[in-house]
């Protein structure tokens, strides 16, 4: 015990000023955070809150002399009846069910390609990007070109390669076809961003990995399922998880191409909660809408991180 | 087990040569290291002898047969990582008996050859954990593990130790040399590290620059070094080496430092005069010096002093006082002379 006595004191002297240091970093660190709170704050934090106080009342879009009152949850009720609603959330499951398949699906085989030791490897990892900064409106104007009907590019193609066996399709005006017109040009736009973190998943699998493998035996294929799909397990968690909640808030495509048609077979939430919202002016009711998509995100989000931390991330 | 012969094996990425021509034969049973420093070409060969890496010239045998175009795993080697390698998602039985499971073992078949191995390595505790759960030094033990299981007719270690911390490395060092001695497994050992060399192998090859400098066992290597290179790369601190030329009975540096040479020696073409730092005493007949660094290490003492404007290293066995600024005397032990040319071959 006194031989420890002189070391404790000797460490309390030191932890002194090193206290005095953290205090001062403290405030550093919070002047440094300050200015980027303040932003989340105003511009994310609070309309959040009020989306929700909003979602409670019978807010208007445009002020009128009515007052607003509070009327608790009978935006939720009224949009929970509406048919229109339940039609835009299987919409938008039906895309959901189609686009994880067909746009993960497109960029994990291109990240595959990418990631061999191609000539012009890199020329073609920012080409296949380039529909990722592309606007989505100005891709929704070209696909929309190439949709026309019945004598569009693509249905030119197809007649051509069938040798005119099958009919020219009404891409966007088929209740049929509206949605998977839908889901492949929002396929095409955005599968640049699942490559890039595919890629990225890729490369960060060790090369020895494949050097062992390859010592143990292993062919080509069993390379692949025995390291590569193991490797990148919690990518395709987080790409599937990523898309799923892009596919929810489909908007544009459907308000450039279809607003919504035909007969509502394009209609979605977010699409349904701006018309609910600016063309029939109930900003309550709009809002409701959109605290409902969010508990939606928000429960695929949670099952996201579940998923995660089982595959330990 | 079985002998490798390496033949003129030569590689070059695109019109960059790496390896020019590197022939040894390595014994049924023996461990070899190939040792040199970063970039000497030690790691590619032993990827090229692993199938890893395509070979541009020359042979490669393993028990007779040449495998120039054989792929790794019919090579018959089992390969241990600098990074171990471990498939992140299988417990430590499952990577074992992970390459006897793509041959299309058994079960039961795998089961036991894991026991055996683990047992061997005393991994038997840790079979259901996944590497992730595992200290760095068990890890390296499953790679072995790994490796032993297929009971491989040649050990390939790619610089095994480099990720441990010098305690355990120094722990590690002896497990692998007594797995050797119980296995007898031919192994080909890379290392940058000269002391693991010299510890571990029967016999160390010193690569420079693609080229081998020099085959030996390693108190060969260390008594009589083929060249300048070899003298300072074995053996730590390095030999002391004195540029100069032969007069008087002695060697004089290009200092004028005056250093006794035998008379034999005289006609050698000596231009280099190399004394490792241990046959280097404190003694009365000696040539003067001054001391600059005095470093105990307990059982010997490093000293570093001034032989005119030139650095020499001491080793010293014995504790004696000395003080920085110090005028001694050192003297060669003549018997351990190390002479080289201008161009650094050994002459004497």
């Amino acid at each position: 015990m006194t031989l420890q006595q002189p070391a404790l004191a000797a460490t309390a002297a030191l932890a002194r000023p090193a206290r005095r240091r953290d205090k001062g970093r403290l405030f550093q660190e919070i002047g440094m955070l300050a200015p980027a709170v303040a932003l989340l704050t105003i511009f994310l934090i609070v309309p959040f809150l009020l989306s929700f106080w909003t979602a409670m009342t019978n807010q208007p879009l445009v002020p009128r002399p009515t007052p607003v009152r509070f009327i608790g949850f009978t935006n939720f009720l009224r949009i929970l009846k509406d048919d229109l609603f339940w039609i835009s959330l299987w919409n938008v499951s039906r895309f959901t069910f189609w686009i994880l398949p067909v746009q993960c699906g497109l960029a994990f085989a291109t990240a595959l390609l990418l990631h061999q030791k191609l000539p012009f490897r890199n020329f073609f990892r920012g080409l296949f990007f380039l529909p990722a900064i592309t606007s989505m409106v100005v891709v929704c104007v070209i696909w929309g070109t190439l949709f026309q009907y019945p004598t569009g590019p693509l249905n030119q193609v197809i007649g051509f390669l069938s040798a005119g066996r099958i009919q020219p399709i009404d891409w966007l005006g088929d209740p049929n076809w509206a949605m998977f017109s839908i889901v492949l040009l929002s396929a095409w736009q955005a599968y640049g961003f699942q490559m890039i973190v595919y890629l990225a998943g890729l490369q960060g699998i060790p090369d020895e990995l494949y050097d062992a493998a390859r010592i143990d035996g292993a062919n080509a294929f069993q390379r692949f399922w025995h390291v590569t799909m193991p490797g990148l397990r919690p990518t395709h968690v987080f790409v599937l998880v990523i898309t799923t909640i892009q596919a929810f808030k489909l908007y544009t495509q459907v308000a450039v191409l279809t607003q919504g048609g035909p007969r509502s077979s394009t209609e979605t939430v977010v699409h349904y909660m701006v018309r609910t919202g600016f063309e029939e002016q109930k900003l309550g009711l709009a809002s409701a809408v959109s605290v409902i998509l969010f508990l939606i995100v928000l429960v695929i989000a949670l099952l996201q991180r579940q998923l995660l931390r089982r595959f330990d991330v | 087990m079985a002998s490798v012969t390496i033949q003129q094996v030569r590689k070059q990425y695109g019109a960059v040569p790496v390896i020019h021509g590197v022939s040894m034969d390595i014994e049924d049973g023996e461990f070899v290291t190939l040792v040199g420093p970063s970039g000497c070409g030690k790691s590619t060969l032993l990827r090229m002898l692993a199938g890893l890496e395509d070979i541009s010239g020359g042979e490669i045998r393993i028990g007779g047969r040449v495998v120039n175009d054989v792929a790794p795993k019919e090579r018959d080697i089992a390969m241990v990582f600098q990074s171990y390698a471990l498939y992140p998602h299988m417990t430590v039985a499952e990577n074992m008996g992970f390459a006897l499971k793509l041959k299309g073992e058994g079960k039961a078949a795998i089961e036991k050859r894991v026991r055996e191995a683990a047992d061997i390595l005393a991994l038997g505790p840790l079979l259901d954990r996944l590497p992730k759960q595992l200290s760095g030094g068990q890890r390296q033990r499953v790679a072995m593990g790994r490796a032993i299981v297929r009971h491989p007719q040649v050990f390939l270690f790619d610089e095994p130790l480099s990720n441990l911390d010098a305690k355990l490395r120094v722990t590690m060092r002896a497990e692998i040399k007594d797995l050797h001695q119980r296995l007898k497994t031919t192994t080909v050992y890379v290392t940058h590290d000269q002391i693991e060399a010299m510890t571990m192998a029967d016999r160390i090859v010193v690569m420079r620059g693609g080229n081998v400098e020099q085959i030996g066992k390693p108190l060969e290597l260390y008594d009589r070094p083929a060249n300048t290179f070899v003298a300072t790369f074995i053996g730590s601190p390095a030999m002391n080496l004195f540029e100069g030329s032969p007069a008087d009975e002695g060697f004089v540096t290009r200092d004028g430092v005056f250093l006794p040479m035998p008379g034999d020696y005289q006609g050698a073409a000596a231009a280099i005069y190399g004394i490792r730092p241990e046959h280097l005493v404190i003694a009365e007949s000696g040539v003067p010096a001054t001391v600059v660094v005095v470093e105990p290490t307990g059982s010997e003492t490093h000293v570093l002093v001034k032989l005119g404007p030139s650095d020499a290293n001491l080793v010293l066995r014995d504790r004696i006082d000395l003080e920085p600024g110090q005028p001694v005397r050192v003297a060669p032990d003549l018997a351990k002379l190390h002479l080289f040319s201008a161009q650094g071959t050994r002459v004497n």
